[in-house]
């Protein structure tokens, strides 16, 4: 193996110092990745930390096959989350894991809290701490972005990972962006930065990494390429990207309109990517080492309402995501205006997720006189109206008054105080994914390691089984999922995107640590995906997390999926199965 | 038959580096240490980006540029001698579009060898490697 994934730079924010371990072992039987970080988070976290405390540890780690093999473009970061209080785990691509590993690091820790706003520049030779409280404030991330990117120069392949005002004012869903376009989302890694008076993280590196088989390698990238290329993955998420799932989950009524009032759109809806696509798409964007291409920016061109023929355009990514969490969930028709919001919310350095779930549980509470403009500040939600939107997320960044500050905490501690449980939607405390698909979606909701729709993709069971007009017991379903949550573990270790995995088979991920001189079979894999996955959920038991305990919102039950209306029992009943499969006694 | 690699439409390009890491896979290893070819955004991805590679120039600069003729020019582009190469650095600051690439850990120059390697790994059509007849 190349020998400089086995280093683990620890950097100490509040002493401003670093230094280096060497963790052969750990990286051999845990290949990297999310496998080495959970290893890392439970050595490190102390029990019971308050995940805003200095001792709350950040890891972010790369794996075997990065920058090395095509679409293993991806770093994860493991810590303990804010917003849920257990298991905080977040992905993203960009440049990241290729700046990680060219550095010449395979993980990286960073803990403690700085006196006065950091960030830090590292690189092959180390981590320079450098001033922020010139960046500490500024209203939006892409400026952060910017000044660093002139100021710190330098060679090589360079990512940027900074926060916005959401994070540094510790909203519990505050996102880390990347390279402008790119997140670690969830889970709010955001707040955690914020809490250590970390600004951002600069990582550049232009090391190489040598092959032990070099023929082989050679010809198995050409295959995994050639694959790539040719398969209908690129051309799907290449073409229209995420946002073509739009059509087909209104068309079986899978897709959450105003809060889940409704499973689908009467007519076509108004942000379909081929819509998107034909109006304003406005270039394509890949992360470092992918071929596909999935990143689509929207270029929207607003005039300034004074001057005649003077116009600004303005580029917003968008994504199925957040097409839904805050297009359709908060009933919208005006694609400009979720266009707006989206910018906002990018800026201001929030989880377009969780931040469009809130939104339209305040604008269905409001309705229902649970809240009134006394809580709102004056302002008056209503469906698909985005001004009051956009200033009402401004007012979460900056946690204005009581109100918003409960917002800035996320749905579950909003509904505690205001009521409105039943229509608070989500699941493990995070937010949910855009998919009323059937059982299999919100199984994953609730018992994925993450609470995100891509632990297992129960959504994707659930339409198999729409297709072949079946629908399996709870019990077999929990056992489908737990199998591709703990395959997924091992994408996740070498780092590969969850995009590829039609492409990276347990066999084929065999092959390629093969090349790289590391014996792993198909057996061996499974078992230690199975392995991580009960590390995972010892960390959130151990924080306090309970499987049967979890929260169910009636408003899931009382609109039909496509697979039928769901019942309260059967989620229960694979959630049982599930925590079999889960405890360690079956390991 | 040579070949010559040129940037046909850089107006495609998503900054995937495949072509930056198919050039370092010519030595068999992964990363782009020694690859002779960058891609940079023009202040900030939206706007798009410059691919950075050797133009073959017609009468190259670097090679007029190295004070031990160890830049010599060949059918298409230049070739560097490195056993000749005293790595001064010289060309690097020569040649007008900054495609010289630095070789830290050998101290010398890579330059493109218009092999047309990357352009067979580009996804998206930016770089082509068309023949030159004759050489
Ligand atoms: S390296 Fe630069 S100066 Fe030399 S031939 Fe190529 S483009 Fe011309
Ligand atoms: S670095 Fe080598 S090739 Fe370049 S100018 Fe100096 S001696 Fe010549
Ligand atoms: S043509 Fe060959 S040498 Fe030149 S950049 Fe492409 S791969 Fe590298
Ligand atoms: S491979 Fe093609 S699309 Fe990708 S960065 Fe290089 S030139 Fe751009």
């Amino acid at each position: 193996m190349d020998r400089g994934l086995a280093r683990v730079l620890f950097v100490d924010l509040s002493r401003h110092r670093f230094w280096l371990e060497e963790r052969p072992e750990l990286f051999r039987d845990r290949l990297g990745g999310t496998g080495v970080g959970i290893e890392l988070l439970h050595e490190r976290c102390p029990k019971g930390v308050e995940p805003l405390a200095p001792e709350n540890p950040i890891v972010f780690a790369v794996g075997p096959l990065t920058a090395l093999f095509p679409l293993a473009s991806k770093t994860v970061a493991l810590f303990k989350s804010p917003h849920t209080g257990n298991l905080g785990e977040s992905h993203c691509g960009g440049r990241s894991a290729l700046a990680i590993r060219l550095a010449g690091y395979g993980a990286i820790v960073i803990q403690g809290r700085s006196e006065l706003p950091v960030y830090l520049v590292i690189t092959e030779a180390g981590v320079a701490f450098r001033d922020a409280r010139a960046l500490w404030g500024l209203s939006s991330s892409f400026t952060v972005g910017r000044i660093i990117r002139e100021r710190e120069g330098g060679a090589g392949l360079r990512t940027i990972l900074r926060i916005g005002r959401a994070g540094e004012n510790l909203v519990t869903y505050a996102n880390v962006v990347a390279e402008s376009y790119r997140h670690f989302g969830r889970l709010g890694l955001g707040a955690v930065l914020g809490s250590k008076n970390l600004k951002a993280v600069v990582i550049a590196g232009r090391g190489r990494i040598p092959v032990a088989n070099r023929a082989n390698y050679n010809r198995l990238y050409k295959e995994l390429f050639d694959k790539a290329v040719g398969s209908e993955l690129l051309k799907k998420y290449h073409d229209l990207g995420t946002p073509q799932n739009v059509r087909p989950l209104n068309a079986i009524g899978a897709l959450p309109v105003r809060n889940l009032a409704a499973g689908r759109y009467v007519g076509e809806p108004p942000f379909t990517g081929e819509f998107l696509a034909e109006r304003y798409l406005g270039r394509r964007l890949a992360c470092a080492g992918c071929p596909v291409a999935c990143i689509h920016l929207a270029a929207l061109r607003e005039p300034y309402p004074a001057e005649p023929y003077f116009y600004k355009t303005t580029f917003v990514s968008y994504d199925y995501e957040p097409i839904y969490s805050l297009g359709t969930m908060l009933g919208g028709e005006d694609p400009e205006g979720y266009l707006k919001l989206m910018d906002v919310v990018e800026h201001l350095g929030l989880d377009a997720m969780s931040c469009g779930v809130v939104l339209a549980w305040v604008t269905e509470a409001f309705q229902r006189g649970l809240v009134g403009e006394r809580e709102t500040g004056g302002l008056l939600p209503r469906w698909g109206h985005y001004p009051v939107y956009i200033e009402m997320v401004r007012r979460i960044a900056e946690r204005q008054g009581e109100f918003y500050d409960l917002l800035a905490q996320g749905v579950d501690r909003a509904a505690q105080r205001y009521g409105g449980e039943e229509f608070a939607l989500a699941f493990g405390g995070n937010e949910m994914a855009g998919y009323h698909t059937g059982p299999g979606a919100y199984l994953t909701l609730l018992s994925g390691a993450r609470h995100s729709h891509l632990d297992s993709a129960g959504y994707s069971c659930d339409q198999q089984d729409l297709r072949a007009g079946r629908k399996r017991a709870p019990e077999e379903l929990a056992r489908t999922l737990f199998s591709e949550e703990a395959r997924r573990q091992v994408l996740a270790s070498l780092v590969i995107c969850f995009f590829a995995r039609g492409l990276y088979d347990l066999p084929t991920c065999g092959r390629c640590l093969s090349a790289l001189g590391e014996p792993w079979d198909e057996e061996a894999l499974l078992a230690l995906g199975e392995d991580i996955l009960r590390r995972k959920y010892e960390f959130k038991v151990r924080e306090g997390f309970s499987l049967p305990a979890l929260r169910i919102p009636k408003r899931i039950s009382e609109i039909p999926t496509p697979l039928g209306p769901l019942t309260e029992g059967e989620l229960r009943r694979g959630l049982a199965e599930l925590e079999r499969l889960l405890s360690p006694s079956q390991g | 038959m040579p070949g010559r690699l040129s940037v046909v439409d850089v107006e495609r390009c998503v900054d995937c580096l495949l072509c930056a890491f198919a050039c370092s896979r010519r030595f068999g290893e992964g990363g782009v240490a020694r690859s002779a070819i960058a891609v940079r955004s023009v202040g900030g991805m939206e706007r798009g980006f410059v691919v950075v590679v050797c133009r073959a120039c017609s009468d190259p600069p670097c090679a007029a540029a190295c004070p031990v003729g160890a830049i010599r020019k060949a059918g298409v582009g230049v070739r560097v001698d490195l056993e000749k190469c005293i790595g001064c650095g010289m060309c690097v600051q020569a040649c007008p579009i900054g495609a010289v690439f630095w070789d830290e850990e050998r101290g010398k120059p890579v330059i493109c060898v218009h092999c047309g390697l990357c352009a067979s790994f580009c996804p998206h059509g930016v770089l082509a490697f068309q023949e030159v007849a004759g050489g």
